[in-house]
């Protein structure tokens, strides 16, 4: 049996055949793979890319103080995204599956319509969930938009449900009963983790605090795209990238507020609003400075 | 004449998508080729593939005479040589031909009718792109063809011709794909007719009626019927293979309804049932494969069906340490609507509401009030979270669970019904109460802001919650006066009223005009409405209901066209002997006993008995009359006569056959 990093290492191994970019995890918080710059940003412009990572993915509100035997505060994706989408891309798929020890003959498999769409980001596209003997353990999308504007290139995205698959694979009733590494775990590795942030996100974290660091973050992702958008020349040198760290700390802020609780039914609407903006305007300048380069 | 097939390889496509797009490709194709006659149509489809297959084509169109239409011959020989260049001949093969205007130039000619894969060649990628999709996309690029997913390969052939197109760089060719696991992993090779076989030897079954049979014959003994989801099932698979499985009977002691939702839309399992109805710990999936001989699918799919009920009986446990009389604040950061508010701000409203409904209708206002505080907060719930489906559902069974009372959970489980016009309403008058409170709230509000549904469009479901409270009235007989409660918001009341007849048509099955005749004597309560559109419907094929129908139409043309205005009786002095004095003391006789019954039906039998009264009337005495006294008078007696009667129905709107004005 295929240890937790077995598990990844195979899956990493065999995109990086395929010629994927094997990237690290983006070092800040987010909501989902789909977030971090690598698939974000790379999926605009006429480029080809291909990579794949493990996203650490913060979701505050999913936290069960580590008493759920499925739900978690932070789970583990591994994302790849193919651009432009290969042909063979379900058959990759499948591939992959069996390279992680899934017999496909003695197991079944079905594509179930699931279309992704991510308001904050101006993001969409069409596919699939991927359900495995009943367990739903791959989100497949064909991206449309991304940053409000179509793309030249339609890149495949998979992402995998880490936690979940292994879960099958190791035919375990917990996701706290994994084994991550022999001797280890996934409770050994994570549930401190869990719990403590649990009760963090729901119960301690200083609102106020939140609303301060939220707006800086905004303001000073705004400083950033209006100086952009008054440049003429030298657009390669410009910080774009930092500025799009500032809007991915503010998803994740308006994350915590909620989960707190602390975001009322007038606000919501508008503090969605202001993260798009922010989301939107960083891909828009993305695309613009690589057009210039 | 030739065969012909057609095989769209797609990813899976959405599955209640399959069977409205083969319509649209059988209607898209038969339109194009009607020239080439054929026998059978036929489609069908797998998640992976569109089919059509069509039988005894012509291989050649017949010939058309083509006929353009030229200059007129006044127009000069300029403008008749221009026209033969542009028609690639001379002035004198030119015909001419007289139409109304003078004499023209025609160029007729005889066109060559297309073979048959000459036209399927140039029309079939336009007839395959133009099947409709709710939601489509692209693949291979902006701008690139849009569909519903992928195309990946396409089979034409005639005969054992392949028909020459391609779609999005996909040429049209003569293999096809298996089953994605089973089947063979190269492309298969396929002739007209071998098609079917070499699919089904590769684990793809075309027929999606045979997949059914697969199915409902794999299915096993006590397993809840349930149509939609068998055809959901019919289209998410190839091989469609049933397996059942089990689970630990502990988990059923969480209620039915969370349970078979679980299996249902979240795993799409049938549900097993015993003789009375109640559930057994088993399920039947319905997997896409031939069989599970080592039991691994069951294995993996009960292990999930565990963490699914884990879930649920976790959400349980976890939302009673927080009462819903302690969630009712916490409404307050639950949308409604974004221009609306919070759900808080309606319940209060809801709750002013449905303490007057109440009132009116003499239901308990204790258990209505609570229900109605009560009935949003299940929505902060972990399980309605999970489970939306499920709302109104668990809260009422949290309500009863916490102690609120068995009328207050069942009015709060109620509440969203009924949620189509087959839906059941509450069932308890306080159920009742407090839905149509609710819907009457999200009618106003919604109408109040301009959120008014307009053709085809309509996101916020007002016509079905419109539907819902007219349904609730007319089928539990409430007397409420439903006007009160919609006629001060712009535009409500006449969106009522179209939900009223909808219903008077759809359910109760009235003509048109029968309806038309009621609503316009207006209503006050909808049980009213009904018993007088009923009395209509009853009397309407007695002899001498249409006639009588006929004549009060006469009667409103000519107090129209006298231009009668006042509402005073008519004097019986100045009535004339005879036939109009007749016929005021037959009305006042049947005024009369008309108000001695509250039955619609007698009233207007004892009306219709008017009718030879009004004939001889009519046949005898000159409304007319030139001295303005009677002619007055006889009017006033005319207007009496319509209105007294105008209050069950305007009968001058049922349409009567060839008598009367």
């Amino acid at each position: 049996m295929d240890s937790f990093q077995d598990t990844v290492f195979k899956l990493k191994h065999y995109w990086a055949d395929r010629g994927a970019v094997i990237q690290e995890p983006y070092d800040l918080e987010v909501g989902a793979g789909t977030m971090a710059p690598e698939t974000f940003l790379r999926v605009l412009g006429p480029k080809p890319y291909r990579v794949a990572y493990v996203q650490p993915s913060r979701r505050p509100a999913d936290g069960r103080y580590g008493e759920n035997p499925n739900r978690l505060y932070k789970h583990q994706q591994l994302q790849v995204i193919l651009k432009p989408s290969p042909d063979d891309v379900l058959e990759q798929y499948l591939g992959s599956l069996e390279a992680i020890g899934v017999d496909l003959r003695k197991h079944d498999i079905k594509f179930e319509e699931d279309n992704w769409e991510a308001p904050t980001l101006g993001a969409w596209g069409i596919g699939w969930q991927v359900v495995l003997d009943g367990l739903e353990i791959t989100q497949f999308t064909y991206f449309q938009q991304c940053g409000g504007m179509d793309l030249d290139l339609v890149p495949a995205e998979i992402t995998y449900g880490l936690e979940r698959i292994v879960v099958f694979l190791q035919n375990v009733d917990s996701i706290y009963d994994i084994e991550w590494a022999p001797g280890f775990k996934y409770a050994d590795i994570r549930l401190a983790d869990e719990r403590q942030f649990s009760v963090y996100n729901f119960e301690m974290a200083d609102v106020a605090m939140l609303w301060q660091e939220f707006d800086l973050h905004e303001k000073e992702c705004r400083r950033l795209l209006d100086l952009f958008a008054a440049k003429k020349n030298g657009l390669e040198r410009f910080p774009v990238l930092p500025a799009y760290d500032q809007a991915l700390k503010c998803s994740n802020l308006f994350n915590l507020l909620d989960s707190r609780g602390a975001i009322s039914v007038t606000e919501r609407v508008g503090v969605i609003g202001r993260v798009r903006k922010l989301a939107v305007g960083v891909a828009d300048a993305w695309a613009r400075q690589q057009a210039a380069a | 004449m030739a065969d012909f097939l057609l095989e769209i390889g797609v990813e899976e496509i959405p599955d209640w998508m399959i069977e409205p797009a083969l319509a649209d490709l059988r209607g898209g194709f038969a339109a194009a080729f009607q020239a080439f006659g054929g026998s059978a149509l036929w489609t069908d489809a797998t998640p992976r593939r569109l089919v059509l297959q069509a039988k005894d084509l012509v291989p050649q169109a017949p010939d058309v005479e083509s006929v353009v239409q030229g200059p007129y011959l006044s127009a000069g020989e300029k403008a008749a040589e221009g026209f033969a260049r542009k028609q690639n001949t001379s002035v004198d093969k030119l015909a001419k031909a007289q139409d109304a205007k003078g004499e023209r130039y025609v160029f007729a000619q005889l066109v060559k009718g297309q073979t048959a894969l000459h036209a399927l060649s140039e029309k079939l990628a336009e007839i395959v792109t133009d099947i409709h999709f709710p939601k489509t996309m692209y693949w291979t690029g902006k701008g690139g063809v849009k569909f519903i997913r992928p195309i990946r390969w396409i089979v034409a052939l005639l005969d054992d011709q392949i028909v020459p197109f391609e779609i999005a760089g996909v040429k049209a060719g003569n293999t096809t794909r298996g089953h994605r696991v089973l089947g063979a992993k190269t492309p298969l090779l396929v002739g007209i007719s071998n098609y079917v076989k070499v699919l089904r030897d590769n684990y793809v079954i075309v027929s999606a009626e045979e997949r059914k049979a697969r199915i409902e014959a794999g299915l096993g003994p006590n397993v809840q019927k349930d149509e939609e989801l068998l055809k959901t099932l019919v289209y998410l698979t190839e091989f469609p293979t049933p397996i059942r499985g089990s689970f630990d009977p502990s988990y059923l002691e969480l209620p039915a309804e969370i349970l078979s939702t679980v299996m249902r839309h979240h795993q799409r399992y049938f549900s097993v049932v015993k003789g009375d109805g109640s559930l057994m710990p088993e399920f039947v999936a319905v997997t896409n494969t031939d069989g599970d001989p080592e039991g691994l699918i069951r294995q993996g799919n009960e292990r999930v069906l565990r963490a699914r009920f884990n879930d649920a009986r976790f959400f349980w446990e976890v939302d009673q340490h927080k009462k819903l009389r302690e969630r009712v604040a916490d409404l307050e950061k639950v949308t409604f609507q974004a221009k609306l508010g919070s759900y808080k701000d309606k319940t209060e409203r809801v709750r002013k509401l449905a303490k007057e409904i109440a009132e009116a209708l003499g239901a308990d206002e204790h258990t209505v009030d609570k229900a109605a505080l009560l009935a949003k907060t299940d929505l902060t719930t972990d399980m309605v979270k999970e489970f939306t489906e499920l709302q109104g559902v668990v809260g009422g069974l949290y309500a009863k669970a916490q102690g609120e009372g068995d009328g207050v959970g069942t009015a709060i489980y109620d509440h969203y019904q009924p949620v189509s016009m087959d839906g059941l309403i509450p069932r308890t008058l306080e159920g009742q109460v407090v839905s149509i409170a609710d819907k009457l709230d999200t009618l106003r509000e919604c109408f109040r802001v301009e959120m008014i549904p307009t053709g085809s469009k309509d996101p916020f479901a007002l016509r079905r919650a419109a539907q819902g409270v007219v349904k609730i009235l007319f089928e539990a007989k409430l007397p409420l006066a439903l006007k009160k409660y919609v006629s001060d918001v712009p535009l409500l009341l006449p969106f009522m009223q179209e939900r009223i007849e909808f219903y008077l048509k759809e359910a109760r099955g009235y003509a048109y005009d029968e309806i038309n005749a009621v609503m316009a004597a207006g209503f006050s309560t909808l049980q009213d409405l009904a018993e007088r559109t009923e009395a209509i419907h009853a009397v309407r094929p007695t002899d001498n209901f249409e006639p009588l129908a006929a004549s009060f139409k006469r009667i409103k043309n000519i107090l129209k066209q006298s231009q009668f205005a006042g509402d005073r009786p008519p004097a019986p002095a100045l009535l004339a002997p005879g036939p109009e004095q007749e016929l005021y003391l037959a009305f006042e006789k049947v005024r009369a006993s008309a108000q001695a019954t509250a039955i619609y039906r007698e009233k207007l039998e004892q009306i219709a008995s008017l009718r030879p009264h009004v004939d001889l009337f009519f046949d005898k005495i000159l409304v007319n009359d030139p001295d303005p006294a009677i002619r007055e008078n006889r009017l006033a007696l005319l207007n009496s006569l319509l209105t007294e009667f105008s209050t069950i129905a305007d009968f001058s709107e049922i349409v009567t056959q060839g008598v009367g004005a």
